[in-house]
């Protein structure tokens, strides 16, 4: 079915699920238990996972199949984010033609800075990404506030034209009049389930990247792709052009970055240079590798990951951990909360940090590989079971 | 005329003259074999003739077209395939992706966007290679890691990977370089064995004259960046000026 192998399709109706089913997955606990600020099934929070997976998805396209690593793709999430804002300033809040102008913007950014990058492999693509993009950053920054509103960040004013803008439409971002705020919030017992139109729009088209992103897989491209990883001499010397190939690896995950861009605008109609800067580049760099790069499944996990910890491991703070804490005698409770905080609140870099080192060094497949393990530890018990996995063992997994 | 001309080839590097007017001419469908001493200049004259060094002076034509200049994708295109000294394969790919890779270039040209097809369905391109395969006794590895095989299975699907282009010009540099003898000899079994079934030119730069006696129709000898002396692989075990050269005494005995 949608032209894919049994395994892929598996994979696709699971990440489907995971998406659709996300406000019940990710709320888990009771809205007035303590463990409720580990719920992650509020609109927001699953908008930054659908979109940040895109921006992972696609950037995973470029390093997991072609390695080359790029540390400017933060570049192309702004200037989508930027086209965006500046669709709702001259036309309507209708997210449509944001989405569409912030695709084909970065599309078109990411041609100029691979068709130069690419001339250089290895470290040096790489520097010369990071340079574009803080290039990027400092002129969206300063040189180009007339485009880019500085400091302040993009916004949409009231006295912006709005062309398309009929006396009845709405001043939020919408998609045709349905608000991307809007929310239906179900009840049952004391557990609240958020159904935003905003986050359903994200995962949608986070599932319709996520099938494109198989189909490059498993496409003749995508094989030239993983070629050009393996062996650029063979490549080269089999009548095989690596440029174009490498280039319209670059351009596509920098369309990928630019929707997620793009979504991340309309979500929340706002565009700041930061959203450009190398940590953020950074970022989608650990998604990836930590997900599991050139795997199919791994950038979704990785930026889930990450996007969950950024957002509930830094809302832990002293007060949460004494509440926590408090069945213990006073002194020991003091010192619990002491070794405790320093890898919770402002500090959860420092947890993020320490598992990305332990995943990297016991998984270098990354969470994949991990989940991996754990299933053939499951299937050690049947061992007729191997053969399939055997044959499959070098196509680039799940 | 020959299938590959190359003439009045110069080559300097700084203070040393690595090819000297060089002149040679590869006859069509044969088995040529290009030898010498360390430091003759072997390898300097195969990276001009693939394009990868411009020579100061002089010019090589492939099938009256000039390949310098060229990229090793476009002189790929010509018809010229390379197998390399040490085996270049798609390590990280399976034994028969790494077949399939060379049929897709021939069919769809240095590049194509086809990203939207699937591998799967590829019929055509997947019986071709299985059928690639069948030719050089790998098909039960066709799911193999390619990285895992042996130096002389990686040599074969090498060799295999240019033929599935059928190439007019197979160039070869130390095919067998490195390898145990039974590898050896299965490799100038498969060549022969090419040579008779196609119509193919054949050039190779070996060490081994093993190798080249078994193999060569004609042999040229290059000492200090000039050809010495080119013919049959008799003539040239006989030509004292080679024995000197290079061959050493124990040709001069294997020939009494």
């Amino acid at each position: 079915m949608f032209g894919l192998g049994k395994h892929d399709l598996k994979i696709l109706i699971i990440v489907a699920i995971l998406a659709l089913l996300a406000p019940f997955i990710l709320n888990p606990f009771p809205a007035d238990s303590a463990m409720a600020q580990f719920n992650a099934g509020y609109p927001d929070l699953m908008q930054r996972f659908a979109i940040y997976g895109i921006f992972a998805i696609g950037f995973n396209i470029l390093f997991g199949l072609t390695g080359y690593l790029s540390f400017g793709h933060a570049a192309f999430l702004g200037v989508g984010s930027y086209a965006a804002v500046w669709m709702f300033k001259l036309l309507s809040m209708n997210v449509l033609p944001a989405i569409l102008l912030s695709v084909i913007v970065a599309g078109l950014f990411a041609l100029l800075i691979g068709f130069i990058s690419l001339r250089r492999s290895g470290i040096y693509f790489s520097i010369l990404t990071l340079a574009f993009a803080q290039m990027s950053f400092n002129l969206a920054y300063s040189v180009l506030t007339p485009l880019t509103n500085g400091e302040t960040g993009l916004q949409v004013y009231n006295d912006d034209p709005q062309i398309l803008m009929g006396p009845n439409s709405s001043t939020v971002t919408n998609l045709f009049g349905l608000e991307m705020r809007s929310t239906y919030t179900l009840h049952i017992g004391s557990w609240n389930f958020d159904f935003a139109v905003g986050y359903y729009l994200c995962a949608l088209i986070m599932l319709a990247m996520f099938y494109l992103s198989i189909r490059i897989f498993r496409s003749p491209f995508g094989m030239m792709l993983r070629a050009v990883k393996s062996n650029q001499t063979r490549m080269n010397y089999t009548g095989l052009n690596a440029r174009p190939y490498t280039l319209a690896a670059f351009v596509i995950s920098g369309m990928y970055a630019g929707l997620a861009g793009g979504l991340l605008a309309s979500m929340d109609p706002l565009a700041g240079a930061e959203r450009m800067q190398w940590t953020a580049s950074g970022e989608v760099v650990l998604m990836t590798i930590l997900g599991g790069a050139g795997t199919l499944i791994g950038p979704v996990l990785g930026s889930g990951f990450i996007k969950y910890f950024e957002n509930i491991f830094s809302k832990i703070n002293e007060n949460v951990l004494h509440e926590w804490f408090s069945f213990l005698p006073q002194g020991l409770e003091n010192i619990m909360v002491w070794m405790v905080s320093p890898f919770v609140g402002s500090g959860w870099h420092l947890t993020l940090g320490m598992l990305f080192m332990l995943i990297v060094i016991f998984l270098p497949g990354g969470l994949v590989q991990g989940g991996q393990k754990i299933m053939h530890l499951f299937r050690r018990d049947r061992p007729e079971d191997d053969k399939p996995g055997a044959a499959r063992q070098s196509t680039p997994a799940e | 005329m020959g299938i590959l001309e190359v003439r009045n080839v110069n080559k300097r590097f700084g203070g040393l003259q690595a090819l000297g007017d060089v002149n040679l001419s590869i006859e069509e469908n044969s088995v040529h074999a290009i030898i010498g001493p360390n430091g003759a200049g072997k390898s300097t004259l195969l990276n001009v003739l693939i394009g990868k060094l411009i020579p100061d002076t002089g010019s090589v034509m492939f099938d009256s077209q000039s390949v310098l200049g060229r990229k090793p994708f476009e002189i790929c295109q010509m018809g010229i395939s390379r197998v390399f000294q040490t085996p270049e394969i798609f390590g990280d790919l399976t034994v028969l992706e790494n077949m399939m890779i060379p049929i897709f270039a021939k069919r769809d040209g240095a590049f194509r966007m086809h990203a939207l097809e699937s591998t799967a369905h590829e019929a055509g391109i997947i019986e071709q290679a299985e059928a690639m395969l069948e030719s050089l006794n790998m098909a039960d590895q066709r799911h193999d890691h390619s990285a895992a095989m042996s130096r002389g299975n990686k040599r074969r699907l090498e060799i295999g990977m240019c033929l599935a282009q059928n190439p007019r010009l197979l160039l070869l540099d130390e095919p067998t370089a490195g390898m145990a003898r039974a590898d050896t000899n299965n490799t100038i079994d498969l060549l022969k064995q090419i040579n008779d079934e196609r119509d193919i030119t054949i050039a190779i730069i070996e060490h081994d004259m093993h190798v080249v006696f078994s193999l060569a129709e004609r042999i040229t000898v290059l000492a200090q960046g000039s050809p010495l002396v080119e013919g049959t692989p008799d003539y040239i075990k006989g030509h004292p000026k080679v024995r000197e050269a290079y061959l050493g005494e124990s040709a001069v005995g294997e020939t009494a």
